[in-house]
C-alpha cells in the first residue's frame, strides 16, 4: 500500500498534464539498476497511541546534557539559559515569525533584528554586523569569501590548526571551486605562533583566520597575529566565543577586520546537528561585501522611527549572480534568543559568566592533573576548555568509562588531530559545580 | 569633454583616447543617458591602479538605491589612474559626466576594441531606440 496515497485516476491525470505516458516512462532517465523495483520494506502502520508510546521510548534512550554531567565543547557549550529567554522569544509574535521576507510588514521582528545587530557590534567592537547567518563554521567560510572580494586576492586564504577543525572543512567546500589555496599552519605547541603567519602570508594572501579562544581553548596573541596580517594587506578574521568577551579584549579592538562567532551559546542550548546560530560583524569599509540581511533604522514620512532592511542591493533578490553570497535569510528565532539573553546579562552579567568559566575551568584543569595519569597538554593560558592528555593512552576506555558513570567527560581529539590521540579536550561551563567537577575526576583518575 | 568628439560603448560608456608621449591613453567614464538612467548613486567601486582589463570585461561597479550595475571596460589595457574623488563626491558623474565624472585612465595595450566602439551620432541613436 502507498504511503503517499494517490488513487490510479490521479496519477494519470498527473501523467497526461504532463505528456508522460506511464510511471516507468517517467523515470527512464533513471538507471534501471538505480531504481528500487519493489516496495520499501516498511513495516504496518501504528495507531497514534502506539506511534506516540513507540516514539517516547526512543526518546528515553537519547542521553543528554540534561541527563548526564556535561563537560563536551568544542563549538557547543552546556551554558545556562534564563527561563525569561523562552518565556518572551516563546510569544507567538516571535515565535511564529521566520525571517523577514516581506520584512517592513513586521516592524517589530525588524526592530530585534537592528537590536540584535547593536549588540553584536558592541560585544565585538565593530562597526557593522548583519542580521545574523546559520551557524559559525558557514559564517566563517563566507567571511573567507569576504576577505577574497574585498581584496581581490586569489591566492590564498590562511587558517591554523587550531582553527576548529570542521569550521576549517566548510572554508575548504567554500573554496572548492574557487582556485583560492587554503593554507593550514600547524600549531604543536596549542597556539598560532606569529612567525609562522609571517613566514606563509604574502601579497597574494586575502585573510588569515584566528580564533579567539582557539579550538584547544588556548587564548593566542591575536594582536600580533592581526599586525602581520595588515602589514601584508591581508584581512584579518576573528573566530570568537562571545562569552569570552566578558573578560578578553574586543575583535575590533585587537585588530580583526571580520568577526565571526557560534552564537548558540546565548540562549539556545546545545542541539544535535544544530540549527544554530552564526553571528557576523566587519568593518563598515567591508559593508557592501557582507553576506545576509541587515536591518537598519530610519523615520517613515510622518517622523516616526522605524525600521527597514537596507544595503538590499548586495542580495540574490537584486543583484543576482553577482550578489555577495547566497545567503538571503537570516536565523531569526536564535538571534532573538540571543538578543533577549545579551540584554538580561548586560555587560556585567557577561563578565560574572566569563568569569565563573574561567575559574571553574582552572579548578577542573588543576583537580585533573593532580592524578598522575593527566597533565595538560598545552601550556599557553586557557578560557573555559583545556586539552587533557592521558598517560595511559587510553581515551576512548576512559570517556565511555566516564558515561556510565553519568558523565560527558570530553571530546576525544584523534579524530582531527592523530598526534593527540591520547588527548581529549574538555569543557567547563558556569553551570558545572564543584562536586560536578570532583566528581568527574573521582570517576575518571 | 565635448561628448561630440567622444567614442561610446554599447553598455554606455564613454571614451576618450589621446595620444601621450607615444601611447595611447583612454580616458573612461559613464555617459549622461546612463547616469540617469541609474537615478541615485549610493556607491562606486573603482578599478584597481595596475589592473589589466580586457575590453567589455566588468572593472568597475556603481550602486543606485535599486541596483548595482557593471562598468565595463571599453578598451584592452592597464588602468593607470581612477578618479579617486569619485566614492566622497557622486554627484560629480550626474553633474559633470563628460568631465569631472570621469573614472578611469587606461593605457590601451591591443587597439582592436576601439573599432567596436561608437561615434557620438550611432550612440545617440542606440540611446533614442533604448528609451521606447
Amino acid at each position: 500500500m502507498p504511503y503517499l496515497y494517490n488513487t490510479s485516476e490521479d496519477q494519470a491525470a498527473m501523467l497526461a498534464a504532463i505528456g508522460a505516458g506511464s510511471i516507468s516512462e517517467l523515470f527512464a532517465m533513471v538507471p534501471a539498476e538505480m531504481r528500487l523495483n519493489r516496495p520499501l520494506a516498511l513495516p504496518p502502520a501504528m495507531s497514534e497511541l502506539e506511534l506516540t508510546q513507540h516514539m517516547t521510548a526512543l526518546a528515553a534512550k537519547n542521553e543528554h546534557a540534561g541527563s548526564k554531567v556535561c563537560f563536551l565543547g568544542g563549538g557547543s557549550y552546556d551554558h545556562f539559559i534564563p527561563a525569561v529567554v523562552d518565556e518572551i522569544a516563546g510569544r507567538g509574535e516571535f515565535y511564529t515569525s521566520y525571517t523577514p521576507y516581506q520584512p517592513e510588514v513586521s516592524q517589530g521582528n525588524l526592530q530585534v533584528v537592528f537590536e540584535y545587530q547593536t549588540l553584536i557590534t558592541r560585544l565585538t567592537g565593530l562597526d557593522v554586523s548583519n542580521a545574523s547567518l546559520y551557524e559559525g563554521g558557514s559564517a566563517a567560510a563566507e567571511a573567507v569569501l569576504m576577505a577574497i572580494s574585498s581584496t581581490k586576492r586569489y591566492g590564498k586564504a590562511i587558517v591554523p590548526a587550531s582553527l576548529h577543525p570542521e569550521y576549517r572543512q566548510t572554508i575548504a567546500t567554500y573554496l572548492t571551486n574557487l582556485g583560492v589555496e587554503l593554507r593550514t599552519i600547524e600549531t604543536p605547541g596549542g597556539v598560532f605562533k606569529p612567525q609562522d603567519l609571517a613566514a606563509a602570508v604574502d601579497d597574494q594572501t586575502a585573510c588569515v583566520v584566528v580564533q579567539q579562544p582557539n579550538f584547544f581553548g588556548c587564548v593566542e596573541d591575536a594582536a600580533a597575529l592581526a599586525t602581520i596580517a595588515h602589514d601584508a594587506g591581508a584581512l584579518t578574521i576573528a573566530a570568537f566565543d562571545p562569552l569570552s568577551l566578558g573578560l578578553l579584549r574586543r575583535p575590533g579592538d585587537w585588530g580583526a577586520d571580520i568577526a565571526v562567532a557560534e552564537g548558540h551559546t546565548l540562549g539556545t542550548p546545545m542541539q544535535y546537528g544544530g540549527p544554530y546560530l552564526g553571528f557576523m560583524a566587519c568593518r563598515e569599509s567591508l559593508v557592501r561585501r557582507m553576506p545576509g540581511r541587515i536591518a537598519g533604522q530610519t523615520v517613515d514620512r510622518r517622523g516616526k522611527r522605524c525600521f527597514v532592511l537596507t544595503l538590499q542591493t548586495r542580495e540574490q533578490h537584486i543583484r543576482r549572480e553577482k550578489a555577495t553570497s547566497n545567503v538571503c535569510t537570516n536565523q531569526g528565532l536564535f538571534a532573538l534568543r540571543a538578543t533577549i539573553y545579551l540584554a538580561l546579562l548586560g555587560p556585567q552579567g557577561l563578565r560574572e559568566t566569563a568569569n565563573l568559566c574561567l575559574q571553574k575551568s582552572r579548578y577542573a584543569a588543576e583537580q585533573l592533573t593532580n592524578h598522575d595519569r593527566f597533565e595538560l597538554a598545552f601550556d599557553a593560558p586557557t578560557f573555559k576548555e583545556f586539552v587533557i592528555r592521558d598517560r595511559a593512552g587510553r581515551v576512548d576506555e576512559l570517556l565511555s568509562n566516564a558515561l556510565t558513570a553519568g558523565f560527558f567527560a570530553g571530546v576525544p581529539l584523534g579524530r582531527w588531530y592523530p598526534a593527540l590521540d591520547d588527548c581529549f579536550l574538555v569543557a567547563v561551563t558556569e553551570k558545572r559545580s564543584k562536586r560536578e567537577i570532583d566528581s568527574l575526576c573521582q570517576a575518571i583518575a | 569633454m565635448n561628448p561630440e568628439k567622444l567614442l561610446f560603448a554599447k553598455t554606455h560608456e564613454w571614451v576618450a583616447v589621446a595620444d601621450e608621449g607615444g601611447q595611447k591613453i583612454a580616458t573612461v567614464g559613464l555617459t549622461k543617458f546612463a547616469v540617469e538612467a541609474l537615478t541615485d548613486l549610493v556607491f562606486i567601486e573603482l578599478p584597481k591602479v595596475g589592473r589589466q582589463v580586457k575590453a567589455e570585461e566588468s572593472f568597475c561597479e556603481v550602486e543606485s538605491v535599486k541596483a548595482v550595475s557593471d562598468v565595463y571596460a571599453p578598451v584592452t589595457g592597464e588602468v593607470i589612474a581612477a578618479n579617486e574623488s569619485l566614492p566622497e563626491n557622486l554627484e560629480t558623474l550626474s553633474r559633470d559626466p563628460y568631465g569631472d565624472g570621469w573614472i578611469a585612465r587606461i593605457r590601451i595595450t591591443d587597439d582592436l576594441a576601439l573599432k567596436k566602439l561608437m561615434d557620438h551620432a550611432a550612440y545617440q541613436k542606440q540611446c533614442a531606440e533604448e528609451s521606447h
